[in-house]
């Protein structure tokens, strides 16, 4: 994966640039030692690593202002980072860059029960906002796999989603205002405890923009009442087509599951030799789960089971307790580290409409002879996010190249079954250069012209989401 | 000019020599701009509907209604819940998918559901320089570059002519019921309807209505699902409320007229003055709205939305003083901008936007700004 030349200017004025930044923040926020920012070349896409300039940890938007109009000043690129789990390469740094690391910033500014919302500091990681208003009853919706240590801010920069997501929306559908601050130091405030925008809808664009748009500092998000309680149904089926059928089924009926999980068989044997939560061996498996009181819950596995009893199932398994439906979860939530016992996995994020979900599963099955690599699909079925997981061995010269061609022609594939290339990863790196088959060159540059407005210079994170070729004008501009 | 295709309305907008007033069912005569009529009505259709994968496209002039049908074909529906501005706007003609898009109309439901936006999954449209545009797609969840889906919900077509939206939609429910609460003070109400979207019982409207029938405050609190479900909370709903002398409503025809009323802000219909629109956080709801000085009143969203009935010509927003929200002038002849006016921070970004967008500053010139 190719990064821009580093700009050779503001490598050789290292140590003004980061004299300045130690005059605003604290001594122990401004990180400059080679050993040290190693722990910033990379994020959950460890393939690529490059140290960065230097990293600062402010803990304020006031602080954070500061740094970037330092920043500004000195036309240094800034990458921000949260908790670094993204998938994609979002916050990977290149030489000539400042990472600016939310990660202090993490308390809770206000939880307020009676409008439903919270408002956090960005650095505080998903799974603690919903620990900040369990005591009410309350919770976050959005539950990446990563919850436990990625940052509302990577939340809010990915539009990251989760597996409950069917039911209650990705974070942009969870997200009510921020405090962000753009590239020149200027504070901005969007949206708040009320809803929609008054004008244009800036909080939409800002959610999903990648760390490209502003630092966000502050969120403003909705909570909700936590329901009675949940139960998931395990199914398994004799083929991918039968289980497509199945979800297609089940979401025709009005029935509306908070989530519908998918494993095929690659991934279910890998998963029983790894966590052994009894899964069937078979070639398809549905979790299904639902939420309300007792007799709620009841009406509506009554309702699946039966649709699911059409289409034979080769097994069906209800949760009776709690211990039941946590042996049903576990398989699932240790898929990627089974996934990862056996290799190194690149994991693809792909969305395609569900009706193509058996068309796309055979192809895949099919190319993963042809390219001699193996692959697993585990993924959030009711809304069409596939999770092919790839297996190589990095050890392997030419492996991992291999690995990517084979990804490349797997998100193509959803592109031209009428799907996209992430459904909740981000484009970050690792998929820029594949834009182009989803995007004509003017939509690309429409979407460019968005930054061109927040960040005219191309400071903040600029060598992602769109193909080098396609943004390199623009970034020349910020290196002149 | 009523371009039939796509080519035909980039054509239109690239030749345009000068402002351009664009309309789907003119349904939604909001704000104030000129230009020559640049009409959506001919891009007409629903290009797919897969009621399997909640998901359906169409071409931006489509009636509403006839998208409508097609759901309740399936039973299936829109779950934001557009409002018809007909009545209250005193306006004509068939309401399109465009036109609901552009200006990102939601309803009752949205205070559990989401809005127009959140149910927008890809847009084609074309810019003020003619360029046709495609962001988003039909999948329900697409992080692929910015979401500029999101930017043409809700922009009154000032950045581009909407010529396709995909929506997501969702299943309609087997039974609705409403706990009718009658008599509370606005305070009171507002507290009432917080504490209920706070209970687990998943309330999908709520609302107060300080002018009830026969002049009693009337709070609406609205669950939808399967029949015994919206027995068992209706029933909940009730004990939580029980010193209030609950009543639940169960028929299904009053309550679609129900909510079609708040919905569509019925009691203001055939009245004289202007009408403002005002989001706010629930909470604050009571102390705004004693300062407007309205001739009525109507709360939706929890207290999150103010609909008001104001004298003709003033300024509620004067009024409301600096408070965290926005007002709109949905209806009225005052000399103060339709929409909320934006911070300086705020509207550089807003107008730069436009100007990259629509750099001629042809498409609904002044209607937002
Ligand atoms: C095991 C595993 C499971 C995962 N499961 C899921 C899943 O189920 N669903 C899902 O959606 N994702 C998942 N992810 C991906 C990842 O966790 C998400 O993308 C997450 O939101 C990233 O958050 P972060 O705080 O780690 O962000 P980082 O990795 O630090 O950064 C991500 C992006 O956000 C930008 N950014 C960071 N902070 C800011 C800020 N303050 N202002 C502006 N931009 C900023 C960065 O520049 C970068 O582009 C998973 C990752 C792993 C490793």
């Amino acid at each position: 994966m190719q990064m821009p030349e580093p700009d050779a200017r503001v490598l050789s004025r290292k140590a003004q640039i980061v004299a300045r930044l130690r005059g605003v923040l604290p001594a122990d926020a401004v990180i400059e030692d080679a050993m040290e920012t190693r722990a910033y070349e990379c994020d959950a896409l460890t393939a690529y690593r490059c140290p960065p300039l230097c990293a600062v940890l402010p803990s304020s938007t006031e602080e954070v202002a500061a740094v970037l109009t330092i920043c500004h000043e000195e036309g240094v690129p800034v990458v921000p980072r949260g908790s670094g789990t993204s998938l994609a390469g979002g916050a990977l740094p290149t030489a000539d860059s400042v990472i600016l690391g939310v990660a202090r910033m993490n308390a809770v500014l206000e939880t307020d029960y009676a409008n439903r919302i919270i408002r956090v500091q960005t650095g505080r990681t998903n799974l603690s906002v919903t620990g900040a208003v369990e005591e009410g009853d309350f919770f976050y919706a959005p539950d990446p796999s990563s919850q436990l240590a990625c940052a509302i801010a990577g939340n809010i920069a990915m539009n990251s989603g989760g597996a409950h997501c069917l039911k209650y929306g990705v974070t942009t559908n969870n997200l009510l205002g921020v405090t962000m601050v753009l590239m020149d130091g200027t504070v901005v405030e969007l949206g708040g405890a009320h809803l929609d925008a008054g004008g244009l809808d800036l909080l939409g664009v800002i959610c999903g923009s990648e760390g490209q748009l502003g630092v966000v500092t502050e969120a403003t998000l909705r909570i909700l009442r936590k329901p009675e309680g949940a139960r998931p149904v395990l199914m398994g089926f004799a083929a991918n087509e039968v289980a497509g059928e199945c979800v297609s089924d089940i979401i025709k009926a009005g029935v509306l599951p908070v989530a519908i999980e998918f494993m095929d068989r690659p991934c279910i044997e890998a998963t029983e030799a790894f966590a052994k939560a009894g899964y069937p061996m078979c070639e398809a498996l549905l979790i299904v789960e639902v939420e309300g009181s007792e007799a709620e819950i009841a009406e509506q596995l009554g309702l699946i089971l039966q649709i699911a009893r059409r289409h034979n199932p080769v097994e069906l398994r209800e949760a009776r307790d709690a211990d039941e439906a946590a042996r049903i979860w576990l398989g699932r939530k240790s898929a990627f580290g089974a996934m990862g016992q056996i290799n190194d996995y690149m994991c693809l994020d792909g969305t395609i409409p569900v009706s193509a979900l058996p068309q796309v599963l055979r192809r895949i099955g099919e190319m993963s002879k042809e390219f001699g690599l193996d692959v697993g699909n585990v993924f959030h079925a009711g809304d069409g996010n596939m999770h092919p997981l790839i297996l190589f061995d990095a050890n392997k010269p030419g492996d991992l190249e291999l690995c990517e061609r084979f990804g490349a022609e797997i998100l193509k594939l959803c592109v031209e079954v009428g799907g996209c290339l992430t459904g909740e990863h981000g484009v970050g790196i690792e998929k820029r250069d594949l834009m182009t088959v989803q995007y004509t060159p003017e939509d690309l540059e429409v979407q460019m012209a968005v930054k061109d407005v927040f960040d005219p210079q191309w400071l903040l994170n600029p060598a992602k989401v769109f193909p080098l070729a396609a943004s390199e004008t623009r970034r020349a501009v910020a290196a002149e | 000019m009523r371009p039939e295709t796509e080519t035909e309305l980039a054509e239109a907008i690239k030749t345009a020599q000068g402002p351009l007033h664009v309309r789907g069912g003119g349904t939604r005569a909001i704000g104030r701009t000129t230009g020559a009529l640049l009409e959506t009505g001919g891009l007409s259709g629903i290009v797919l509907y897969e009621p399997g994968a909640l998901t359906l496209v169409a071409r931006a002039g489509t009636p509403l209604a006839e998208i409508e049908a097609a759901l309740e074909a399936e039973g299936q529906r829109l779950p934001f819940e557009p409002m018809d501005h007909r009545a209250l706007l005193g306006t004509s003609g068939a309401p399109t998918v465009g036109g609901m898009a552009a200006a990102n109309v939601s309803g009752p439901r949205r205070v559990q559901a989401g809005a127009c936006r959140d149910y927008m999954l890809g847009v084609r449209f074309v810019d003020g320089a003619g360029r046709i545009l495609r962001n988003g797609g039909r999948v329900m969840k697409n992080v692929t570059g910015y979401d500029l889906v999101k930017l043409m919900a809700g922009s009154w077509g000032t950045l581009g002519v909407l010529t396709e939206v995909a929506f997501k939609v969702l299943p309609k429910p087997e039974a609705v019921a409403t706990v009718l609460l009658e008599g509370l003070e606005i305070g009171g109400a507002v507290t009432a309807m917080s504490a209920a979207l706070g209970s687990p019982y998943d309330l999908t409207g709520a609302a107060h209505l300080p002018d009830g029938p026969e002049g009693t405050p009337r709070t609406l609190l609205r669950i939808e699902g399967f029949s015994d479900s919206v027995g068992y909370r209706a029933e909940r709903l009730c004990a939580q409320f029980a010193a209030r002398g609950p009543r639940v409503e169960t028929d299904p025809e009053r309550n679609a007229a129900l909510w079609r009323d708040l919905r569509d802000v019925a009691p203001f219909h055939e009245r004289a003055g202007d009408v403002w629109r005002i989001s706010c956080k629930p909470s604050d709801a009571p102390a705004l709205a004693a300062r407007l000085g309205a001739e009525a009143l109507l709360f939706d969203w929890g207290g999150g939305l103010i609909w008001a009935l104001v004298p003709e010509g003033g300024d509620a927003r004067a009024r409301l003083g600096a408070f965290a929200g926005h007002a709109t002038l949905v209806r009225g002849a005052a000399a103060v901008p339709v929409f909320q006016p934006e911070p300086a921070p705020v509207a550089a970004l807003s107008a730069g936007l436009r100007a990259r967008f629509d750099p001629r500053g042809i498409l609904n010139p002044g209607l937002m700004a």
